[in-house]
């Protein structure tokens, strides 16, 4: 079994996972209903996704594990989500700015696995496809509104993208396990990547007349290497809660 | 006028002293789907949005959440123009027999 | 034309089983009426998302994740179907909801209790929509138009959340022993409340004839809670699990499942404010409405500078 296969496998449904959950949160708070069901949806499009990468990297691993294991059993250290997707929700500018980043990074990211080697990687980035198009189209569409809107909701949309900044270079900054996989077709070039990113970045900062943030000389990351913030672990106290409860139990 | 009546006056008030600016509600908007080519767009019910881009996308997680869909059409409800109840009768009513406007008034090839 | 006339010519078109449209004339009464049960039960839907939501983040497995959160989208879905059909009688969304955050507006009280276990996820989808559905069933019946069709909508959708509800409760009844409590112990405490739902026996409920008589009701509070229970207790056998009713019995004769006396004080308390969660329900709407202000203004901003 490909152990570095395993590990991206993880990368990408621990990524989806923890971000749908906490989209999910919003689910009877949000600004108006309709906007309700639209985050609701694209949770469930997320962990739909993430219970795919995560069932194929159980799979691969044959150690008798499934998703729902990997899912609920793990602890924060063994978890290798990016920082961004802990990040709380905030207020709902917040939220919109840590999905702008996360597709800005994601749906590249997810055309270019289409062309994986890996026949089933590329068969469950290509059907995420669609749903990826729907998001970016949701989520930029409320970055223009509350960029352009009126004075609160711009400042509060600034303040979001200075908070999040951050967290951006660890999505598009490859570390040797991504160097491995893109050399081998499994995985994508994030170095190739990363000017597309940034020029993308650009010009959704300028049509919403945002002030691009100061570029840091120490980014945050370790994610990918199990070292989160403190905020994993109370999300996934609270996610694995039931489940832990009951060991053994099925549902 | 008993007690909730006179509650109900005082909201009246109370709302209509509301400035404009207090209220947030988004335009009204309906929503039509076509299931499949070839069939019509039907209404399916309205949406609340501020866009006709946002009106699209809400009407889509509203109504099109099952399959199959093939077209969405938004108009705001503004937009709509309709017959009333009363117009009905002289604007849509079925008028005296008009034969010249079916098939079987007109004598076919073979009759 | 008298308004005795219009009346005698709309209780005619009620008859012959016509549907009212909205621009059609109608007794102020039938309108003011079908805005109070269109309203409400939007209301219920929206806050219902409550409970439920309370376990999304809890939800033990991926499936059972994804599922909650697919029911509790439908429940805003719900709501927004049936707001949309209250203002076809002139009102608005706006003011529909500002009466609910103000404590003026009704909402169906089962959701003034709290949902203290996974268990009660399972409970809740498989009596109280269970409950739901034969309400919404006889609503599609219902004389006025856009609730007519907006309940053919929210029945089709509704199917899967019964069938979840009863998926997890089975799962849990034969489970692990841990699990087996965890669901006898929620339907100890959501049966009756799930019974109450039908409202109050008929001879106490005030809207009833009028409401029957507009072919609005087809069926009484009494005959639906007794439809109810005819379905639910030889679902609960099947689990397997016990009733909280000790006086439950079938009657051969009627064939019927006879239930024991419901507490209509413990109903009557909780409707009017005396439940556990009645504040928290609606302190969470109205946090939800207020902190929402800055985005719907945004959005309206924005598009005000589109056109």
């Amino acid at each position: 079994m490909s152990r570095e296969l395993f590990e991206y496998l993880l990368r990408l449904g621990d990524d989806r996972l923890v971000l749908g959950h906490r989209l999910s949160e919003w689910c009877g708070h949000a600004p108006i209903l309709e906007e309700d069901i639209a985050l609701a949806n694209l949770a469930l499009d997320l962990i739909g996704q993430a219970s795919q990468f995560l069932a194929l990297a159980a799979e691969l691993e044959g150690a008798g594990r499934d998703a729902d294991a990997l899912a609920f059993l793990r602890g924060p250290t063994e978890f290798r989500s990016c920082l961004l997707v802990e990040q709380p929700n905030g207020d709902f500018a917040r939220t919109i700015a840590r999905q702008v980043l996360f597709d800005t990074a994601g749906a590249p990211l997810l055309a270019a696995l289409t062309r994986s080697a890996d026949a089933r990687l590329a068969a469950i980035a290509g059907a995420a496809q669609n749903e990826v198009r729907y998001h970016v189209r949701h989520a930029r569409g409320w970055w223009l509104r509350l960029g352009l809107g009126t004075e609160e909701s711009h400042a509060r949309l600034q303040s979001a993208l200075d908070e999040l900044w951050p967290f951006t270079a660890e999505l598009v900054t490859p570390d040797a396990l991504d160097r491995a996989l893109a050399a081998s077709g499994v995985g994508a070039d994030l170095a190739a990547l990363q000017p597309v990113f940034t020029r993308d970045l650009q010009g959704l900062m300028a049509q919403a007349k945002l002030q691009p943030p100061a570029p840091l000389p120490y980014p945050a990351s370790g994610g990918r290497a199990g070292k989160h913030g403190e905020h994993l672990d109370h999300l996934l106290s609270e996610m694995q809660s039931v489940a832990r409860a009951h060991p053994g139990a099925s549902w | 006028m008993g007690a909730r009546g006179r509650r109900s006056v005082r909201r009246k008030a109370a709302l209509a002293r509301k400035p404009q600016a207090a209220r947030t509600e988004w335009a009204l908007w309906e929503v039509f789907v076509q299931e499949k080519t070839g069939q019509p767009h039907e209404h399916a019910g309205s949406v609340h949005a501020p866009d006709a881009e946002l009106a699209l996308e809400n009407a889509r997680d509203t109504y099109a959440r099952r399959g199959p869909v093939t077209s969405l059409w938004v108009v705001e409800a503004r937009h709509i123009s309709s017959t009333t109840p009363d117009d009905s009768p002289f604007l849509l009513g079925p008028g005296p027999a008009k034969l010249y406007r079916h098939p079987r008034f007109y004598k076919g090839a073979k009759e | 034309m008298t308004n005795a006339e219009r009346e005698r010519r709309f209780q005619a078109r009620i008859d012959a089983g016509e549907k009212i449209e909205p621009k059609d004339w109608m007794p102020e009464s039938y309108r003011r009426q079908l805005v109070r049960m269109m309203s409400q039960h939007a209301h219920s839907e929206i806050v219902g998302q409550l409970p439920e939501g309370n376990w999304i983040t809890r939800a033990p497995s991926l499936r059972r994740k994804l599922g909650l959160l697919a029911k509790v989208q439908d429940e805003a879905g719900h709501g927004l179907y049936l707001y949309a059909a209250a203002e076809t009688l002139g009102v608005s969304r706006e003011d529909l909801i500002e009466a609910l955050l103000q404590g003026e507006a009704k909402y169906s009280s089962i959701f003034n209790y709290p949902t203290l276990t996974w268990a009660d996820i399972g409970a809740i989808g498989w009596l109280v929509d269970g409950a739901a559905i034969l309400n919404q069933t006889m609503l599609t019946k219902c004389s006025y138009g856009p609730y007519a069709r907006a309940m053919v909508r929210i029945c089709k959708e509704e199917r899967f959340h019964e069938r979840q509800g009863y998926e997890i409760m089975r799962a849990l009844a034969q489970g692990t022993p841990a699990q087996r409590a965890m669901a006898q112990d929620a339907l100890n405490r959501w049966w009756w409340p799930t019974l109450m739902m039908f409202g109050p026996p008929d001879g106490d409920s005030v809207h009833n004839d009028a409401l029957m008589a507009w072919g609005v009701k087809q069926k009484s509070n009494d005959e639906l809670r007794q439809w109810f229970v005819d379905l639910a207790v030889p679902q609960a056998r099947a689990l397997p699990l016990e009733i909280p009713d000790p006086a439950l019995r079938f009657d051969e004769a009627t064939g019927h499942w006879q239930h024991g006396p419901i507490d209509w004080d413990e109903f009557w308390r909780v409707v009017r404010g005396g439940g556990i969660c009645n504040r928290e329900r609606l302190r969470a709407r109205r946090e939800a409405d207020e902190e929402g202000r800055w985005v719907r203004e945004a959005a309206e901003a924005y598009g005000e500078k589109q056109r």
